[in-house]
């Protein structure tokens, strides 16, 4: 999954303008017109693909391994980072990290999902899954945020909550039910971006927020656009026309009024560009917050009871 | 129940041979045991197998009978939603899969609203219909929650939640992921209000409904051997290659891992709900405490 279909040809460009780099530098023939020539091209070629990527090809940006994760989040936009582990009463759960940080100076409760980026990362969070644990574990950050009024950031960015025997034995289901009740307990802002997938109760359980943002090339939906085709199709090969049908693109999701805007992605999506991208996450998030602050807690619950009964009336 | 239903009905079955599944419809079998049920003693055991207790599926209509006092109820017009918001398609139209649903069961979506009492109580129903598109929640669905509440706290009633759903529609897509945070808001304002709110899970409760109205009840409360759970029993098993338990996901199952405070057969729900309701509703709770403040002033 590191590199996706539709960008092959410029992959291989890409491939070929750095051997030509390669042998410019090694020889004394002059191809810098060439290679000029050609990176103008890729450039072109990525210009076109990205500004008009299909909802399946957005599926695949927004799953793609490079992209930035939690941790380059945190890496970026969080000073004095402290991680708090456990649920209290069974784990840590990996999948869904957090903690308290300085965010642009500000204290705050920061948590989202973390996929991992090799093997040995992937197995440590759990691919991104959270179990009960990990949902309970949100719920104990927020009240905390709410006991010394810090604001609440989540990024969001999992297939969606562990399917697993023990996660049934331990209420995956009251675990998420309870995460986005205390989303909409929590009297101080909050704050959620999704960041790469936002993949059904896993990702809404901690996306009850004040305000909801998501990057460009992002997606939230319901089911997986694969799950959706196998039930609805009865084939799995259908998950182009699933993620069609399924309005799971920012841009669908910001016309429907369900997310509050859309942060943009540099040219050729996040994983080209990750810091980038981070600072631009930054910079929204910021942004929101300053208009939150200060804040009136029942004011806040107020406001966002009435944001969420809103949504979907009026279409 | 007699004993030619019980006994001489399948034998005679067993030795003319099964031409004929049913005989006519006088007769159905027991999706569990397969056992013969006559319809009228059916009806008379509230569609509860006589033969193995197995709770069948059953109408919202019966459903409302067998939980309001004498079976008298009002219902609450549904408010209207948009149709089919995102002209979704797949192999069919949504537009059409709802209207054959509608015409099927002559229920405009998967949920209907009552109030009456229950043990003489104040009490209001928000219960699904799973021959409604699997009881799925969109957001018809998620307006039915937020106006039972609505209508609990402006009744001062208590508000009764009786899922039986695969869980979310897909066919709304995003749309039906925000009815998880929207049924909890309903249930926050009648938690609000200081009123009961009961869930009575139903078979099947899975999915986006068992994940969020479902699950933050004061009382849960499950009728025997429905399966609730949050992912569908085929996917685990695809993704992580464990055995399940027989039991796995069933409501005793549930009743064992504390998720659930009782598993109530059909036939004794009404009176264990109107006793609790009775109980949480009791005027003499609120006098309790005035007078302790009455005490703490003087
Ligand atoms: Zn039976």
């Amino acid at each position: 999954m590191s590199q996706l279909e539709f960008e092959k040809p410029i992959l291989e460009l890409e491939a070929k303008i750095s051997e030509l780099r390669h042998v410019s530098s090694d020889s004394e023939v002059n191809i810098g017109d060439e290679i000029k020539r050609m990176q103008d091209k890729a450039n072109r070629l990525l210009q076109q693909a990205y500004t008009k990527l299909t909802p399946a090809q957005k599926v695949q940006v927004a799953r793609h391994q490079e992209r930035p994760h939690m941790k380059d989040y945190l890496e970026l936009l969080i000073g004095d980072f402290e991680p708090l582990a456990g649920d209290r009463n069974f784990a840590e759960d990996n999948a869904l990290i957090g903690g308290i940080g300085r965010f642009k100076g500000r204290a705050c409760v920061i948590m989202g999902h973390e996929k991992g980026n090799d093997t040995e990362t992937r197995l440590h969070h759990n691919f991104g899954m959270a179990r009960p644990e990990g949902y309970r574990k949100a719920q104990r950050l927020m009240k905390m945020a709410s006991q010394f009024q810090l604001p609440v950031l989540t990024f969001v960015d999992t297939a969606g909550a562990y399917p697993g025997m023990g996660a049934e034995e331990r209420g995956q289901s009251e675990a998420i039910a309870k995460s986005i009740e205390q989303c909409l307990r929590t009297d101080v802002p909050i704050i959620s971006t999704i960041v790469g997938e936002g993949g059904s109760g896993g990702a809404i359980a901690i996306a009850v927020a004040d305000k909801v943002y998501m990057l460009e090339h992002s997606i939230y939906s319901v089911i997986s656009p694969e799950g959706c085709a196998s039930i609805l199709w009865r084939s799995g090969d259908y998950s182009e026309e699933a993620a069609t049908a399924l309005k799971l693109t920012a841009q669908d999701l910001y016309q429907m009024k369900l997310i509050d805007g859309i942060i943009s992605e540099p040219m050729g999506g996040a994983h080209r560009h990750r810091e980038e991208t981070v600072k631009n996450v930054g910079q929204q998030v910021e942004a929101a917050l300053k208009a939150l602050t200060p804040w009136d807690g029942q004011q806040l619950i107020k406001a966002r009871r009435e944001k969420y009964i809103a949504c979907g009336r009026n279409l | 129940m007699n004993w030619l239903t019980d006994y001489i009905r399948p034998r005679i079955r067993s030795i003319v041979g099964d031409q004929k599944e049913v005989p006519d419809n006088l007769w159905t079998k027991c999706p569990s045991c397969e056992g013969m049920l006559f319809h009228r003693d059916l009806k008379d055991n509230l569609n509860v197998c006589y033969h193995c207790n197995h709770h069948l599926r059953i109408t919202v209509k019966e459903r409302l009978g067998y939980m309001f006092d004498e079976g008298k109820y009002e219902t609450v017009p549904l408010p209207k939603v948009p149709f089919d918001p995102l002209k979704f398609k797949d192999r069919k139209k949504y537009a059409d899969r709802l209207k054959d649903s509608q015409s099927k069961t002559g229920l405009k979506d998967a949920i209907t609203v009552a109030k009456g009492t229950i043990g003489g109580q104040k009490a209001v129903i928000a219960a699904f219909n799973f021959s409604f598109m699997g009881g799925s929640m969109g957001a018809a669905v998620g307006e039915g929650i937020v106006l039972a509440a609505e209508q609990a706290v402006k009744d001062k009633a208590a508000l009764i939640c009786i899922p039986s759903s695969g869980g979310a529609r897909m066919q709304e897509g995003m749309l039906s992921l925000i009815q998880m945070p929207r049924s909890i808001i309903a249930v926050e304002m009648v938690k609000d209000a200081k009123l009961p709110y009961i869930v009575l899970l139903t078979d099947p409760t899975t999915g986006g409904v068992s994940a969020s109205f479902a699950m933050v009840g004061d009382i849960h409360l499950a009728e025997p051997g429905s399966t609730i759970g949050f992912a569908g029993r085929r996917v685990i098993e695809e993704t992580v290659r464990e055995t399940l338990p027989d039991d796995f996901q069933t409501a005793e199952y549930l009743l064992e891992h504390g998720m659930v405070d009782q598993v109530v057969n059909r036939k004794d729900l009404r009176d264990i709900i109107g006793r609790m309701l009775s109980m949480l509703m009791d005027p003499e709770n609120k006098n309790v405490k005035k007078k302790a403040n009455g005490k703490a002033a003087a």
